[in-house]
């Protein structure tokens, strides 16, 4: 009789990239669930259209590439691709946007590298960048919080939006974001932004515009908490290190502290900075994409802090008023480099003897 | 340097906890497993060179009588497990991940199992270190940790040691073998640590046990006030602890620089089992024919540990503790962790093989296809020894071996916690294994190349030399012979020129007469 020969170890830890890439989405549970209730049931349609688009964008450039669609979909790092994405766009953006976001993002930036593990960018943030520049009307576009707005968005108006443009009471979206006094309004860094170019005082904008009744502005504090609350149990379940989090979070407060310090009227606060935009959705489930991160844990930090200080300086001086999308891929970028210079030191190499 | 070997312990870096599965093995007392009527005894069980056989096919042998001699460093004799003859000796299946045959000496058990032994050292005292030594090579003693290792070779070092560590650890999940022989055989390890530290001229010994075998460390706190040079330190329980590089950084928080030996920090690491054999060579004489084995997994009705004799074909010991073989089935040969599966059961235990483990599938689920490398780094949070093996692996892949070597890829130490954790199911440890294995192969055939290069090089040297010594003797000669020539000028010999000349001047001359005489002779028949 003949046995089975296997390489060691003989034993595995039962721990797979799609267990790994299903923590992830569930963690997300909690944010999708305020993403509904603040800005209406639009976030749902956007994540079935991005589902459906990039599964079948995948199929085809799997199938192109002459490899198993099965195995590829197994893996579950589209779906997360898909959920991450839906959530980062206005959700009654049309149908189109989100379906070139996902081909993009799916085709280009993951397929055409070499499928999942290949890709030096996180196909998400790439996908949203191309959406941001080429459709910059449709990205800024967001509903207005629930508590603003006049009517609520429930799943048909969504629909009708999304597909048609219009609400079935014949409303345009532009419509949709007029807050109660009748006014369109803006996002939180949205506001802060315009209003500090337009040489108001921080304390001034807050002060005029309804939308910073809460922490964080209505709706986006909550939200940021929401993400904050999953991307907890992904590190206490060491689904991801706290290195990036810790990274991102600490590069965008200390230099946002700073400046608060020094010029507390032209600046954006610390607490808005953290809790507004991007940021915790970011910090905890953009960034920390093991793909496109750097290595060690060392390396890790560094990425983290560099994307937390990028978006710190394009929040604070650049073209967007948020900039996560554009921190990620440029931190992204520098990964080889800071792998690097942060290879940790071999046992006994370390010349101490 | 007295001063890193204190109580404190440290930590290493990464490790994981693998479901431990000790419980399954280590209920019962070792047992002896009965006589097998063949033996099949490699001539290479250790790490090293095998000394040249010394008997033949049809010789009557005892049991404990070397088969083959040590005669060189490095070698290390085998000794024959039971008395009977000689039946063959040729190449046949050993103990090898490779599955390569080596050379066997088969011998059919008469069943009496005679005994001979060497004569039992009273006082070890009263012995030199050298004796004792030699002691320890004719009893054939090899490293019995997993690495087997010429125990007298590394004894015989002449650095001075801070402490003689005694490996107790046994980290790899399932295997109990020195578990139950540190609970049945405390008093004789402790003896033959005290042999050990009077080789090595050392008064500390250091020994490790984990804290996930309480009954072994009882049976040592029991005996160990006889021992005041033995201290007896408890460790945490964490896969790969036992390494020897790791424990040493438990114990020391040191690290053994890359490429040196724990010489270098001044220790020198033992296993228990060897530390065992090493008492029974010099107490009783007895040679190493015999060792604790593991036999465990789901799929036999007895585990437990046995003695067993080298030379034992696994399949007797399976036999013997009511093995099934499911379809598929995987025989292990070690631990789950770092051990090689059997293509078949005629494979002899041998010096090294501390377990045999056949576990059913759902117990160690065989390893499903490979999928892509995410980079989640899950791997590089439980390397021991801080390498990047998600790094290695690409850059094994792309058979980048310059990288390898900067990633210092000859640091890993195969023990298969990157590919235990590892989500895509890579088996990282193969690549390692795999890239090593074809850089060694480059460095060879690089040194062959030089080696040749400079014969070349060296014959071309040769010929060029030969040529210019040939132009110089000729060019001596011809001068010598000049020289030669004026001195008998000059002492009035003639000159050979002139000679020369005299002879073109005489055929001139006679040229010249002939042609008067013609001429003459046409004038006189014109006429």
């Amino acid at each position: 009789m003949t046995f089975k020969l296997a390489a060691s170890p003989h034993t595995h830890q039962k721990r797979s990239t799609q267990q790994v890439m299903r923590w992830v989405y569930l963690c997300m549970i909690p944010g999708i669930i305020l993403h509904h209730y603040f800005f209406g049931a639009g976030v749902w349609l956007q994540m079935l259209l991005a589902l459906i688009v990039g599964l079948s964008a995948e199929a085809i450039a799997v199938k192109l590439r002459g490899r198993s669609i099965r195995t590829v979909w197994r893996d579950h790092t589209t779906v997360v691709t898909a959920l991450l994405l839906a959530v980062s766009i206005p959700s009654l953006a049309p149908w189109w946007v989100i379906s070139i976001g996902m081909i993009f993002a799916i085709v280009v930036v993951k397929q055409v590298y070499g499928g999942v593990g290949q890709n030096l960018f996180n196909p998400a943030m790439a996908g949203y960048v191309v959406l941001l520049i080429s459709f910059p009307v449709q990205m800024s576009s967001w509903p207005l919080a629930t508590e603003l707005a006049q009517q609520r968005v429930d799943l048909s108006t969504a629909a009708s939006l999304i597909f048609s443009g219009y609400t079935p009471a014949g409303y345009s979206l532009e419509q949709l974001r007029m807050g109660v006094d009748g006014l369109t309004m803006a996002t939180p860094l949205d506001a802060l932004r315009n209003g500090l170019t337009a040489q108001f005082t921080t304390p001034e904008i807050f002060a005029s515009q309804a939308i910073f009744g809460a922490v964080g502005g209505i709706g986006w504090g909550w939200l940021n908490l929401a993400w904050l609350a999953g991307g907890l149990i992904l590190v206490q379940q060491r689904i991801i290190s706290w290195h990036i989090p810790v990274g991102v979070l600490l590069g965008l407060a200390v230099p946002a502290a700073i400046f608060q310090l020094f010029n507390p009227d032209t600046s954006i606060p610390v607490s808005i900075h953290l809790l507004s935009g991007a940021t915790m959705l970011g910090a905890f489930f953009i960034a920390t994409d093991p793909v496109s991160a750097a290595t060690s844990n060392r390396g890790r930090l560094w990425f983290g802090l560099l994307i937390g200080v990028l978006v710190f300086i394009i929040r604070s001086f650049g073209g967007y008023p948020d900039g996560m999308a554009f921190a990620v891929l440029l931190a992204n970028m520098c990964v080889p480099i800071i792998d690097k210079y942060t290879q940790p030191i071999a046992y006994g190499h370390g010349g101490k003897s | 340097m007295k001063t890193s070997l204190t109580h404190q312990l440290w930590t290493f870096p990464g490790g994981i906890h693998p479901p431990e599965r000790k419980d399954l093995s280590n209920q019962v007392a070792i047992a002896t497993l009965p006589l097998s009527s063949v033996y099949r005894v490699p001539i290479k069980q250790h790490s090293g060179a095998a000394g040249p056989i010394i008997v033949s096919p049809g010789d009557k042998v005892l049991r404990g009588q070397p088969l083959t001699a040590a005669e060189l460093p490095g070698q290390l004799p085998v000794h024959a497990p039971t008395s009977g003859t000689i039946a063959k000796i040729g190449p046949g299946r050993v103990a090898h991940p490779s599955g390569l045959p080596d050379t066997l000496i088969e011998i059919n058990a008469d069943g009496a199992d005679q005994r001979q032994t060497l004569e039992p050292i009273g006082d070890y005292q009263a012995f030199s270190a050298a004796d004792l030594i030699t002691r320890i090579t004719a009893a054939g003693i090899a490293g019995l940790g997993g690495a087997g290792f010429p125990t007298a070779q590394k004894l015989n070092q002449q650095r001075p040691l801070e402490a003689l560590i005694i490996n107790g650890v046994e980290c790899e999940p399932y295997i109990t073998a020195d578990d139950r022989l540190m609970r049945e055989h405390a008093l004789d390890i402790c003896r033959g640590t005290m042999i050990l530290l009077h080789i090595v001229n050392c008064e500390r010994a250091i020994l490790a046990i984990e804290d996930n075998k309480p009954e072994a460390v009882a049976s040592f706190t029991a005996v160990l006030n006889e021992f005041p040079a033995i201290e007896l330190r408890v460790i945490p329980t964490k896969y790969p602890s036992g390494g020897e590089k790791q424990l040493i950084q438990i114990l020391t928080g040191r690290q053994v620089p890359s490429r040196g030996l724990p010489i270098d920090l001044g220790f020198l690491m033992q296993n228990v089992g060897t530390a065992y054999a090493v008492a029974r060579a010099v107490e009783h004489g007895e040679v190493l024919d015999q060792r604790v084995v593991t036999v465990t997994g789901e799929n036999v009705d007895k585990p437990g540990n046995y003695w067993v004799r080298l030379g034992t074909p696994v399949a007797d010991l399976l036999a013997h503790t009511g093995f099934r073989a499911e379809p598929q089935q995987r025989v292990i040969m070690g631990g789950p962790m770092m051990g090689f599966t059997l293509p078949d059961l005629t494979v002899p235990i041998v010096k090294i093989s501390n377990c045999v483990l056949v576990p059913s599938t759902q117990e160690l689920e065989p390893a499903q296809t490979e999928m892509p490398c995410i980079r989640c780094g899950a791997c590089a949070d439980v390397c021991p020894a801080q390498l990047l093996p998600q790094q290695l692996q690409w850059l094994a892949k792309a058979k980048d071996y310059d990288g390898l070597e900067q990633q210092n890829l000859f640091d890993c130490i195969e023990c298969g916690a990157c590919a235990y954790v590892c989500p895509s199911e890579i088996p990282l440890v193969h690549y390692y294994r795999k890239a090593k294995a074809e850089v060694r192969t480059i460095a060879r055939e690089k040194a062959q190349a030089e080696v040749a290069r400079q014969r070349f090089e060296a014959r071309k040297e040769r010929l060029e030399r030969e040529k210019q010594e040939r132009l110089e003797r000729h060019r001596q000669a011809a001068e010598a012979r000049k020289k030669a020539q004026a001195e008998a000028q000059q002492q009035g010999a003639p000159n050979p020129q002139d000679a020369v000349q005299a002879a073109i001047a005489r055929a001139k001359a006679r040229k010249a007469a002939l042609a008067a005489a013609k001429a003459k002779q046409e004038d006189d028949s014109s006429a």
